[in-house]
């Protein structure tokens, strides 16, 4: 088998996504050991950012292009994707898993009939087979899966596999013009959500919960976040009592996150909240109850007031970043 | 129109995971299951649709007879009739959708809903995995659903914001929260979900094309410390996490 390995890489606003970079870190576990080669595609229109994937490792780039690309379609992608492993010959297939990158994985897998695990945190080679592992019940579990395909789709998870150093590349990009795109599936309009940061791609997020005892005192969080340069998180009880957007919801039915710093203000820690955050890096709890459960996981607790502590902490870190 | 439903039967969120004796799975001992959460929301979809529209629900999941608790309670909530794919071994998500797409190219719907995932194996990709092997259109994290005629607009949430997609009929549809508020059966519901059927059939044969070796509990967190009960303890915390953790 040749294992040739495909990363698939993402744009949005003709911007290369940083989780398509670390798919491409990830599957450096695999070609190496397969002797293989990592060849990267991407979609869409005009691109900044494409070497980054040949200074990661990529052996050959290829942008298919089109004015009509440059809003993500389901079924222009999917069909544009999949020409491309049938002519290349690809055998896995690696995605970021991201919104794009779990929509198009599935529908991937489904054409060319291969076994797919997502969202994973670690690839491995063993012999001849691919194993992955992935967490399960929102991470309160994780399991080692192994692809008995020959065809294999990959998701990894963001903020998981470090980047390497970039490396000087001559790879060149390949620029191919699209056109016939199936376009029976597009986007027609994108709403952005205030022009926030998402905690789904955040470094840092500052979360909150019933602790703040009203909807208007989240203004102390989304401050705190604003001095961080960080994402605001809200735990379910929050989202279910209509204070903050499910979009923002961390936990087994909202987002399961791996940010470098995360901040739980007046939040237990609720065994669905846990699972969705604790593979965070570090974690940091303010909540008045010393027995809270969050503390079980956190690096760093403050047991009292979240509005007395809180102030406190936005004051000195504005302090910190001013010098 | 013809609009099926697919449901899952998994552990309540509340659940806390011990591993099984054979390493590859949860011990289900004490375990309370429960219809996927987000499939509750496909569910009221489904229901709206077809008040909107007109046409039947059909609720179809694939496991063994305790998967009818959950088409029971979509029964109850107003679903017409339902079918539970019977499979006792232990599926991959492509081989449970090879199975879910063949009973619903029988059925021959229009319209399909899904969870957007469910929050046992977390995967996220039996939705658009079926609607690629039916050769549907699709829409997977949707939080906004209009149809009109064969025209349909849904919103899909995305890292910032939502993208606004147009599709048509046949269509795969997995469910965000946020979607709908899934109403709850009233008492007259559930009387009725009693006297409607649910057939039972086998699940179609689909080899799996990926096997779990096994299951454990992530590393454990040793607690950490707590720095004090008082806003006295924040340069510590700030010192601490720019010096120690450097994450700030």
């Amino acid at each position: 088998m040749a294992n040739n390995i495909l990363v698939f890489i993402e744009q949005r606003n003709g911007e290369v996504k940083k989780a398509s970079l670390e798919a491409i870190a990830a599957a450096k576990k695999l070609s190496g050991a397969f002797g293989s080669e990592i060849k990267a595609a991407t979609i869409g229109n005009e691109i900044k950012g494409l070497e980054k994937a040949a200074q990661q490792g990529a052996a050959s780039i290829v942008h298919l292009k089109s004015a009509e690309l440059l809003n993500y379609s389901t079924s222009a992608y999917a069909d544009l994707l999949n020409n491309y492993i049938a002519e290349n010959d690809i055998d896995i297939v690696i995605f970021a898993n991201t919104a794009m990158g779990k929509d198009l994985a599935p529908i991937i897998a489904s054409k060319i009939d291969a076994g797919i695990a997502t969202d994973c945190t670690e690839l491995k080679v063993n012999g001849d087979s691919v194993i992955v592992t992935r967490p399960v019940y929102a991470g309160k579990a994780l399991v080692d899966v192994k692809f008995t395909s020959s065809k294999k789709v990959i998701t990894i998870r963001p903020n998981t596999f470090p980047l390497g150093e970039p490396v000087e590349s001559s790879v060149e990009i390949n620029v191919m013009e699209q056109s016939n795109l199936n376009l029976s599936s597009k986007v027609v309009e994108l709403k952005k959500s205030g022009g926030k940061i998402d905690v789904a791609e955040a470094e840092i997020i500052v979360s909150g919960g019933r602790g703040l005892k009203e909807a208007e005192n989240f203004k102390l969080v989304e401050e705190l976040a604003d001095v961080l340069g960080a994402a605001v998180g809200a735990s379910r009880a929050v989202v279910d009592a209509g204070w903050r957007s499910h979009s923002e919801q961390v936990g087994q039915t909202g987002k399961t996150v791996s940010p470098n710093l995360y901040i739980a203000l007046g939040i237990s820690g609720a065994i669905q909240h846990l699972a969705g955050m604790r593979s965070s890096k570090y974690i940091v709890a303010i909540n008045k109850d010393k027995d809270a459960p969050i503390f079980q996981i956190a690096d760093y607790g403050i047991a009292g007031d979240v509005f007395e502590i809180v102030p406190k902490m936005i004051e000195e870190i504005k302090k910190i970043k001013e010098n | 129109m013809k609009i099926v439903v697919c449901v899952s039967h998994v552990p309540d969120t509340a659940t806390k995971v011990k591993i099984g004796d054979n390493g590859k799975t949860i011990d289900p001992k004490d375990v309370t299951y429960v219809v996927n959460p987000y499939d509750e929301f496909a569910i009221e979809e489904a229901l709206k649709t077809r008040d909107a529209v007109g046409g039947e629900v059909v609720v179809i999941s694939l496991g063994t007879d305790a998967n009818k608790e959950s088409i029971r309670k979509a029964l109850a909530m107003g679903a017409d009739s339902g079918i539970l794919l019977k499979s006792d071994s232990y599926r991959d998500s492509l081989s449970v959708a090879k199975a879910l797409a063949a009973e619903i190219k029988n059925q021959e719907a229009q319209l399909v809903f899904f969870g957007k995932q469910s929050v046992d194996y977390d995967a996220g990709i039996v939705g658009q995995l079926t609607a690629e092997l039916l050769g549907f259109n699709s829409v997977s994290v949707v939080v906004d659903f209009k149809l009109e005629g064969e025209k349909i607009t849904a919103e899909r949430e995305i890292e910032g914001g939502r993208e606004v997609i147009e599709t048509s009929i046949p269509c795969v549809i997995t469910a965000q929260k946020g979607l709908n508020e899934p109403r709850y059966a009233s008492l007259k519901g559930i009387m009725a979900a009693k006297k409607k059927t649910i057939e039972d059939k086998e699940a179609a044969a689909a080899e799996n094309y990926t096997e779990i070796l096994t299951m454990s509990k992530p590393p454990a967190k040793s607690p950490g410390k707590i720095l004090g009960e008082d806003a006295s303890a924040v340069p510590e915390l700030v010192k601490l996490l720019r010096e120690e953790a450097k994450v700030i």
